[in-house]
Parts: C-alpha cells; sequence; structure tokens
C-alpha cells in the first residue's frame, strides 16, 4: 500500500488551494428557458485516461464528449514541464455523439413502471479505438460499444439494382422468400454448381467506394432480470473481465461476456422484510485488488469485503463507522447518516464518503473512524425538520476525489459545490457556483479578503461554513441542487450538472 | 454490369449479396464463401476476394465470426497449401477485434491453417504475424497471439525460438491481466511445443511468474493448465516444480482458486508418481474436503471416487473415508448432493467389507436426507451399489426413501423419481416391486400435475417392455382401466394417455380384446376433449392393430365421431379417417 507516498513526498507544507475557473458549459441554459425534465443529467463519469466524459440523463440518453486540446499537444507540455514553466493548457472537451441507452419500460408482473433515467455509467477498456460502456437505469444494465463505421457506398455490382427487382425482387433484401433468392442461398445442401477450373471471368466482386465514417452505438449485450430492486451502483473489477452491480438489498457479480447469469455475493434481505433496518446505498470495486470492494449502507457504515474468503460474502472483512457521538441523537441521526456515495481513491489505499451533512475520506487500513471529515452542510442542521417535509433530506449527492488524491468534492443546494484539500494540513475548502461565474457567490462576500489564492492572508475556516458564503443560508434554493459531479482522472478539472446543464472548471 | 447469363444469376446474386444491408443476406453470402471462390476461380480468389475481404472487416460482429470460420477451410479454394499464406491477413485483422468470440475463432483458423502451411512459409509469413499480433497496440492482438505460439514455434530456426520464448514471457507479464490470462490458458499448449531444457527453464519460470500473479483470474488458468504441463515433464521434475505450486494453491487465500485446484488434482495426480500422492496431494485433497467455503467442498467431494481409485484401498479408508462421513452430515445441501452423486462408485473400490461396515451407514444417510436432490442422487446410482451389496441390505432403507419422495410436495421431484422407477424396477426385480411400488405407479397417473400424469403414463409403458405383456396383463392393465369410469375427466385423458402408449408394447391381441373396447366406450364420453383425445387414440392404434379391426371397430368409431357437434372433435376425426385412407392405399 503505497497510498500516502504522494503526501508523504509532497513539498514541505500542504499544496497551494487552487485557482478555479470556468472553462466551458454544454446545454446553457438561456434565461427564462423552462428545463424539461428528460434532460436533467443523472450521472456523470470519466474514461480511465480522461480523454472522454459521458454523461446520462433522466430520458435515457447517454451522451459523450471527447478531449479536443490533448493529442497535438503532448510533446509541447514535456516542454513546458521540463521548464518549469506554468502550463495554461486545461482539459478542452467536445461534443462527440449521443444515443438512447434505455427505454421506459413496464413490468407485468409487478404493475411496475421501470423509469428509462440512467442511474450510472461506467467506462471500460477501450480496444481498437471503439469505446465500451456499461449503463443502467433501475433494473437493467447495458454494454455499450461506440465506434466508428465506414459508410459503405456499393459501386459495381454484377446486376444493376433497378433490373434486379424488375427480375423480381431479388436484390431486395427484405424479401427473403423470393424464388431466385432461395436458389442463391439455398443450395447449402450440396455443391450443386459445377464450375469451369479458371473461374467464371464475367462475376465481379461489389466495390466499395466511399470512406467517410460516422459514430454508431451499439449495444453489445443486455444484463436484465437479476435485481428485484433498483439498481444503485455498478462498478468494474480492475481484472477488466468482470463488475457488479448493486440493489437495495443484494449485490451481483457479473461477467462481462456472459449476459444470462450473474452470481449473487452480498445479500442483505432479512428472512422477515419487517425486519430490515439498512439497506445497501452504494458500492464499489477496489481500483487494483480485484477481490476487493466496499459497500456503503444507510446506517452511514462502510463494508469491505474480500471476494476470496468465500462464495456469499455476508460476513465483512472490515467494517468502517463512525462512533455515534453521546447525546447528539435526534430523529434525524439515522437519515442524514445514511451514506448517499463512497469512491475509492486512484491508489486504492483511501475512500471517500458522503453522507447528507459531511464528506468523510476513510483509510482502509483504519476501520476506528474516518481520517478526516469536512461539514458540507452543517448551516443546515437547524433546518433538518423543512428539509424532512419536502425530502430534500433524502437527496443523493455524489463525491469525487482529484486524480492525485489531494483533494475532495461534492455537490451541495444553489448549484453550488465544495472543494476541500484532504492533504494533512491543508486548509483549502472552496465553494463554487454552477455557472460561468463560479466564483460569483465568494465575490459577495465582504468578511473575505481577497480572491488571490496565494495570498497566505487568506482565511478560510476549514470545517466551518466560512460565512459569506452561506450567510444568507435563507436563500439557498433547494430545488436546484448539484448533485452529480466527477474529477478528472489526471488533470484538475471538474465535471458537474446543474439540472440539464454540464458545467466544467479547471484549476 | 448486368451482362451476366442466366445460369450465373444465383451466383451472381451471392456476390451481390456480400454488401447487402441485410445482415442476413450478408451472413448466408459468407457462409458460401466457398462456392463464390469456386465460381472466382483460384487465381481471382487470391488477388481479388481475399484481398476485397481484408478490407471489408468493420462489419457486424456475427459476419465477421462466420467469415473467421470460413477462412479456416479455405486452403483449397486458394490454390492449396502453397498459396495458403494469402489468407493469413484477413485472418490476421480478424484477431484483433473487440468481440472474444471472433478472435478466438480467427485463432483456431489461424492454427488450422498454419499446421498445413509448409515450414518456409512459416517462418517467412507465419511466425511475423505471431510477432505483430503480440506487439500490437490494443490488448485484443495480443490475446490472439497467445493463441498461436505452439504453431510458430516448432519450425522456427534456433534464433527465432529463442525470439519467441522471450515474447511469450513479455505477454505473461503484459500490464492486461486479459493478456495475462489469454498467456496463463494457451501455456501448456506451447510448452508442448518447446524443447525440454528450454521448457524447465524458461518455461517454468513463467509458469511461476503466472502462479504469483495478483490478480485472481490469472492464477486460476495458471492452476487450469498445471495437470497438463506437469504431464509434459518428467515425474521427477513435476514433483519438484509443479507439486509445490499446487498444494500452495490449495492453500492459496481465494476459495476460487482451491475450487480450480480441487477440480484439476485428480488429473495432476496421472502425472506424478504414487509416492508424491501418499505424501502431497493426499493432504492437500483432505484439506479441501474440509474446506470451509461450501463451494470448494463440492468441487472436491465430486472427485471423491476418481480420487480413491489412484489411491490404494488403505489410504481411502484411513483418510477420505472420514471426511466422506463428514461430508454426509455437511451443513451445505449442495455438497451432500455432490457427494451423493459419486459417492456409490467407491463401493467397488473399497470392496464389499469396508463397504457394508463404513459405507452403507453413509449411503442410508444420504437417503434419508431431507433434501430431495440428496436421495435423487443415491437412487439414480443404484446399479453400482447392488453389484457389491446386493438389494436387500438396501431395500429395508431404500423403500421409505422412494415412497418420500414419490410424495415429494415439488412436482419436479416426483418427476425425477418417476424417471427411476425403470432403474428401480430392473434392479429391484418383479417380486419386490409387485409388493412395493406398484401402488406408487398407478397413484401418479391421478396426480394433480400433468407432467406428473403423462411420466407416470410413459413409465408404464417402460414397466411392461422390462417386464412383458403378461406381467402387465396382470398388474397393469386391469388397474389402468378401471380409471374409465373416474369422475375425473383429466383421469380419463390420462387413461387414453397410457392406453396408446400401452397398445404398441402389448400387442394386436391384447390390444383389441382389452385396450380398443375402453376407447371406443369414452367415444361416447360427454367432454368433448375426451372425443377428440379418443380420436387421437385410434390413430395412433391403426399401425398396431389389422386391417379387419380397423374397418370394423376403428373407421365407425371414427365416422361417428366425425359428425360430432364440436368443431376440435370433427377436425381429429377426419384427420384419423384419413389417415386411414392412407394406410388402406399404401397397402
Amino acid at each position: 500500500m503505497n497510498g500516502g507516498d504522494e503526501v508523504v513526498t509532497a513539498p514541505a507544507g500542504p499544496p497551494q488551494p487552487l485557482d478555479w475557473k470556468f472553462s466551458q458549459v454544454f446545454g446553457e441554459r438561456t434565461a427564462g428557458e423552462e428545463v424539461q425534465e428528460v434532460d436533467i443529467i443523472s450521472a456523470i463519469e470519466f474514461d480511465k485516461t480522461g480523454d472522454h466524459l459521458a454523461t446520462g440523463d433522466r430520458g435515457g440518453r447517454v451522451v459523450l464528449f471527447e478531449r479536443t486540446d490533448t493529442k497535438d499537444h503532448d510533446a509541447l507540455r514535456r516542454d513546458l514541464e521540463r521548464t518549469d514553466h506554468p502550463i495554461n493548457r486545461h482539459p478542452e472537451f467536445r461534443y462527440k455523439t449521443e444515443f438512447q441507452s434505455h427505454e421506459p419500460e413496464f413490468d407485468y408482473l409487478k404493475s411496475l413502471e421501470i423509469e428509462e433515467k440512467i442511474n450510472k455509467i461506467r467506462w471500460c477498456q477501450t480496444a481498437n479505438r471503439a469505446l465500451f460502456l456499461l449503463s443502467t437505469n433501475d433494473k437493467t444494465i447495458k454494454f455499450w460499444k461506440v465506434q466508428e463505421k465506414k459508410v459503405k457506398k456499393i459501386s459495381e455490382m454484377n446486376l444493376d439494382p433497378p433490373k434486379a427487382v424488375g427480375n423480381g425482387c431479388v436484390a431486395s433484401s427484405s424479401n427473403s422468400n423470393s424464388p431466385t433468392l432461395c436458389l442463391a442461398n439455398g443450395g447449402s445442401s450440396g455443391n450443386d454448381f459445377s464450375f469451369p477450373p479458371g473461374g467464371l471471368p464475367s462475376l465481379r466482386l461489389p466495390v466499395v467506394t466511399s470512406q467517410e465514417t460516422n459514430l454508431v452505438a451499439r449495444c453489445r449485450r443486455v444484463y436484465a432480470h437479476a435485481h428485484d430492486y433498483h439498481i444503485n451502483s455498478i462498478s468494474n473489477n480492475s481484472d477488466g473481465e468482470t463488475f457488479i452491480s448493486a440493489d437495495d438489498l443484494r449485490i451481483n457479480l457479473w461477467n462481462l461476456e456472459i449476459s444470462n447469469q450473474s452470481f449473487n455475493i452480498v445479500d442483505v434481505k432479512p428472512a422477515n422484510m419487517e425486519d430490515l433496518t439498512e439497506v445497501i446505498t452504494s458500492a464499489e470495486f477496489h481500483p487494483t485488488h480485484c477481490y476487493m470492494l466496499a459497500y456503503s449502507s444507510s446506517k452511514g457504515s462502510i463494508r469491505l469485503i474480500d471476494l476470496r474468503q468465500s462464495a456469499l460474502c455476508d460476513s465483512h472483512a472490515k467494517l468502517f463507522e463512525e462512533p455515534e457521538a453521546p447525546g447528539s441523537r435526534s430523529f434525524f441521526t439515522e437519515i442524514i447518516a445514511s451514506i448517499s456515495d463512497i469512491k475509492f481513491a486512484k491508489d486504492g489505499r483511501y475512500m471517500l464518503s458522503r453522507d447528507y451533512m459531511t464528506l468523510k475520506l476513510w483509510d482502509i487500513n483504519m476501520d476506528s473512524g474516518p481520517v478526516s471529515t469536512f461539514q458540507v452542510h452543517e448551516y443546515l442542521r437547524p433546518k433538518l425538520c423543512d428539509l424532512y417535509e419536502n425530502d430534500s433530506i433524502f437527496d443523493k449527492f455524489e463525491c469525487c476525489l482529484s486524480g492525485d488524491g489531494l483533494r475532495v468534492a461534492t455537490g451541495s443546494y444553489s448549484n453550488l459545490f465544495r472543494i476541500f484539500g484532504c492533504a494533512p494540513g491543508s486548509t483549502e475548502a472552496t465553494t463554487l457556483e454552477a455557472s460561468k461565474n463560479p466564483m460569483r457567490r465568494q465575490v459577495q462576500t465582504p468578511s473575505r479578503p481577497s480572491r488571490s489564492l496565494s495570498s497566505i492572508t487568506r482565511v478560510v475556516r476549514r470545517g466551518a461554513e466560512t460565512s459569506g458564503v452561506d450567510a444568507n443560508g435563507n436563500s439557498f434554493d433547494f430545488t436546484t441542487k448539484l448533485l452529480h459531479l466527477a474529477w478528472h482522472p489526471t488533470e484538475n478539472s471538474i465535471a458537474c450538472a446543474a439540472a440539464n446543464s454540464l458545467y466544467m472548471y479547471y484549476a | 454490369m448486368s451482362t451476366v447469363e442466366a445460369p450465373l444469376y444465383p451466383i451472381a446474386v451471392l456476390i451481390d449479396e456480400l454488401k447487402n444491408d441485410d445482415i442476413q443476406l450478408r451472413l448466408n453470402s459468407i457462409r458460401r464463401l466457398s462456392t463464390i471462390a469456386r465460381a472466382l476461380g483460384e487465381d481471382r480468389t487470391r488477388s481479388e476476394l481475399i484481398p476485397f475481404l481484408s478490407e471489408n472487416n468493420d462489419d457486424d460482429d456475427e459476419v465477421l465470426l462466420a467469415m473467421a470460420e470460413e477462412l479456416g477451410v479455405f486452403v483449397p479454394y486458394v490454390g492449396g497449401v502453397e498459396h495458403a499464406h494469402v489468407l493469413l491477413t484477413p485472418l490476421e485483422t480478424l484477431c484483433t477485434v473487440e468481440e472474444t468470440c471472433v478472435r478466438d475463432k480467427a485463432v483456431e483458423s489461424l492454427c488450422k491453417i498454419g499446421s498445413q502451411m509448409r515450414e518456409n512459409d512459416l517462418i517467412e509469413r507465419f511466425t511475423p504475424l505471431v510477432k505483430r499480433l503480440a506487439a500490437g497496440e490494443w490488448f485484443t492482438a495480443r490475446v490472439s497471439a497467445c493463441g498461436l505460439f505452439h504453431i510458430a514455434y516448432p519450425s522456427a530456426p534456433e534464433t527465432l525460438k529463442t525470439e519467441l520464448r522471450s515474447i511469450y514471457g513479455q505477454l505473461c507479464q503484459d500490464d492486461m491481466p486479459m493478456v495475462r490470462r489469454s498467456a496463463a490458458s494457451n501455456l501448456w499448449k506451447f510448452a508442448g511445443t518447446v524443447e525440454s531444457a528450454h521448457l524447465k527453464a524458461d518455461i517454468m519460470q513463467m509458469f511461476e511468474d503466472l502462479t504469483q500473479d495478483d490478480q485472481d483470474t490469472v492464477r486460476l488458468l495458471a492452476v487450469e493448465g498445471c495437470a497438463a504441463l506437469g504431464k509434459l515433464l518428467e515425474p521427477q521434475d513435476c514433483a519438484a516444480r509443479i507439486l509445490p505450486v499446487i498444494v500452495n494453491f490449495s492453500q492459496d487465500k481465494s476459495w476460487r482458486v482451491r475450487y480450480m485446484v480441487a477440480n484439476q488434482l485428480y488429473e495432476l495426480c496421472e502425472a506424478l508418481g504414487p509416492e508424491p500422492i501418499r505424501t502431497d496431494l493426499l493432504p492437500a485433497y483432505v484439506r479441501l474436503l474440509r474446506d470451509n467455503e461450501a463451494e470448494v467442498r463440492i468441487a472436491a467431494a465430486g472427485k471423491v471416487t476418481k480420487f480413491c481409485q489412484i489411491l490404494s484401498p488403505e489410504l481411502a479408508i484411513q483418510h477420505i473415508l472420514p471426511c466422506v462421513k463428514e461430508l454426509s452430515l455437511d451443513s451445505s445441501q449442495h455438497v451432500r448432493a455432490a457427494l451423493a452423486s459419486v459417492v456409490m462408485g467407491m463401493a467397488p473400490v473399497l470392496g464389499k467389507d469396508a463397504t457394508i461396515e463404513q459405507l452403507l451407514p453413509i449411503f442410508l444417510s444420504l437417503l434419508k436426507d431431507e433434501f430431495p436432490d440428496v436421495r435423487l442422487n443415491i437412487i439414480s446410482k443404484l446399479d453400482q451399489v447392488n453389484q457389491v451389496i446386493g438389494i436387500d441390505l438396501l431395500s429395508q432403507s431404500l423403500l421409505p426413501a422412494i415412497v418420500e419422495l414419490a410424495e415429494d410436495r415439488h412436482w419436479r421431484v416426483r418427476l425425477a423419481i418417476i424417471e427411476y422407477i425403470p432403474l428401480l424396477a430392473n434392479q429391484l426385480g418383479v417380486g419386490f416391486f409387485d409388493d412395493k411400488l406398484g401402488g406408487l405407479c398407478m397413484q401418479w397417473l391421478q396426480d394433480k400435475v400433468y407432467s406428473i400424469r403423462d411420466a407416470a403414463a410413459k413409465n408404464l409403458k417402460h414397466l411392461a417392455e422390462e417386464f412383458g405383456p403378461d406381467w402387465a396383463m396382470q398388474h397393469i392393465i386391469p388397474q389402468v382401466l378401471e380409471i374409465a369410469n373416474d369422475s375425473h375427466y383429466l383421469h380419463r385423458m390420462t387413461l387414453l394417455r397410457a392406453i396408446s402408449l400401452l397398445g404398441p408394447v402389448m400387442g394386436s391381441e391384447i390390444t383389441c380384446s382389452k385396450l380398443l373396447p375402453v376407447v371406443v366406450n369414452a367415444s361416447k364420453d360427454r367432454v368433448p376433449n375426451i372425443k377428440f383425445n379418443v380420436a387421437k387414440v385410434l390413430q395412433s392404434l391403426i399401425s398396431v392393430v389389422d386391417q379387419s379391426v380397423v374397418e370394423k371397430t376403428i373407421r365407425p368409431c371414427l365416422v361417428e365421431l366425425s359428425e360430432d357437434p364440436d368443431v376440435d372433435v370433427r377436425y381429429f376425426a377426419v384427420q384419423g379417417l384419413q389417415s386411414i385412407d392412407q394406410v388402406t392405399m399404401s397397402s
């Protein structure tokens, strides 16, 4: 485990806070434009290289973006790095393609509507320039291949298409009953043709002329009928061969190539559903150890399981829980403890979890409590009752870690998201708004001394909210929540979703 | 362009459809690629068709799969072995596609072609292809490369051989687990072609690397090849190099690896002498039988008989039998079921005394198992125990088990036991059968589940075949015919089904005297379903009875039914009459 190395070898003192800037927006709303429900983004995911980004929406569509700035500048970048110049290039993306991944369905046996909303997207191993990804709604996972295909233009046929049609629809592909066709393709029983030794010179092969290409998304496999409850997570294994899917009560293990069977590896369903006290809220494979996976629960615990131990992993290898502070118990304690998302850091040593009020960073070698806790919503504590009444308390915010593991980020209300430094000694805590001017909120802050991030006078009270941002907490808008966001795997760049718009920032 | 003469028309369509928009038509054309090649002639196949296929390889996977398969047998169409190398180009591209089944097929076809190619072509054309794939940018090419080394290696000159070994070594340490998996699962094939000295040095080094891989799935496949690899080595080398690895694997942290060992252990024993079996493999196997993961115990229990067969009876009794006893009381029903399906085979190995003393109590406890599959597995292998200890000892415990299964509330269990009744009848003999099981066979005819009633009717037929018509006349027919008066029409329908099955076995005479009157009587049933089934049964009896009976009894009955108010009854009656006419005409 070398997770701590980066922290240890980092130059003395915590890294400098980052200066975040607006980079791009896709699907920006014009003033007064109403957001269509189906356009609301419900999943965001970078691929492993960071060259591609995928979003899913409530309408069951998956949109792919590709990075435009890297390919030709790699050499240049290396030069710049060597001469220690600041690099002013940042990831830029362009729309690549989109496809309809899921359609609304109806389960007739259970009389249930199955929404087309994309719950999660995960990228798989790229091969031959084709992109592969898994997308899931509540019930069904699909494996997609997106690839450039040649647009075929055929010339030089043996038979002129119009003439062939005149001769009894021979070339008409739809009519497989036409008599000539049967002759052509039905003679498999024997070598009923006899040909001269040199072949027949009058026959020619079709010639394909056009070399134009276009992107085609094809659904390669459908992994269905394995979940009784709603799927909340999918996660690829580092072995490149398997993945898991988790619903409220069970986690199943699949082989990517086999869609008709899966193995149940975790089942928390009690014999009597009345005894149910805890559900699975999120699950993820360890980034390098193929046998290890973590899942979080609605009671605020994370369980680490070892697939090597047993076929059915009902007993966890490690349990991560924060001991409850005595006397602090209230009606909402359990609700706000529920973990909405967990992520492993790239090195696999740390795990990040998000509950309603906080972000917590865990060391997988330390199960006594989190390494650090970052307050995200502390100012909402007095309003929990209202949040409960309007169901906002059940909002599921996602969280993410930077590729270097030094920072963490998560979303909030009013289209805000927060970034914290998690290196030891770091006091970095930034609040940004998903808009073209991410620092807008801070600018209003009277108590804030300066926007200059190099300034050592900058005061950020770690943990507690910086007063200005949230002092006027009343103005927080619970309908505009920033649930989904993702950190670029190698650079300081964040993609986040505000309703139907995808905002990207860099530092 | 449209100058194709009439006889060529079909082949012209076939060629044009290589590029049709409809995938089914493209698939058809690819499947008949050999016809196209013959029409074009060998020269143009080489110069036009093969390049055409090489260029148009971004098709659907189904088409590519078919192409990969066809090309494997294409050598005659390109002009024989001396031109076989032209086929390498399209197959090389197919080796790099993303779909595993296409790649596997392309590798298979390349191996087929490579094994026919001339040595010179192998060195100049095939080996470079293998090297290109092994150095491929995408993992798909490298995965395919692993499966081709055993073709390229034997004919390569010494320097090239060294290079190939080193490339394979690199593949075993590739970044992508998929490549390492492919290297692991193909290692034994490659090893089979490598000279003994290099086998011991290079190949074993690769093997050891793979066995220490941190991906469970790679280690898993390394185990799978263990036995095959072991057989290539001298027994002492095998004991020195493979045995420690296997013993180590049998205690691997991952239950999946141990599961694989449990499955492979027996084969590895064949490669080793008796001594290492006793000192190393036996303790390893005993550990696996007592593994804490049920899946591993299932795999180990399933091999218990095979393993005992290579041990001396003393060792089996001393070491394996205690484990078998434990397994028969295992907490997992699947372990007990796996044990039950093979444990019978131990009887001949252990001999009569040990069987009666030690094994019989185990059989009996498994026969009383609460899980029906366990009991069924024992019963299905009854013939094996019978040979050793005789049925008398068993019958006492057997019968309650059978009766219980016969009345199990799961109809699939009842179905399974019915299917074993002929075997039981054969083993138990007429006397025992009459006393104990006859009643059950009749009872099933009136089961609530159709499948059971149907199986019961078939069972009667098997019994009649087993014990002969005379016995059937005495023990089956009277009871069956009684059902004719049953008030439930579904039961009466079962009777008709039984009659149609029994008729051919019982012969013309009994059919005419006993069965036919019942059928004819049933044609006056008030339920139309019965009546049209009568029509169907009569139709099936036409071939059993004499022509005169057909005319005298069957035809009038069918004629009457053909005027029935119910449309279905009329339909089947008319069908019956038609088949009478057909039989009459043909005779």
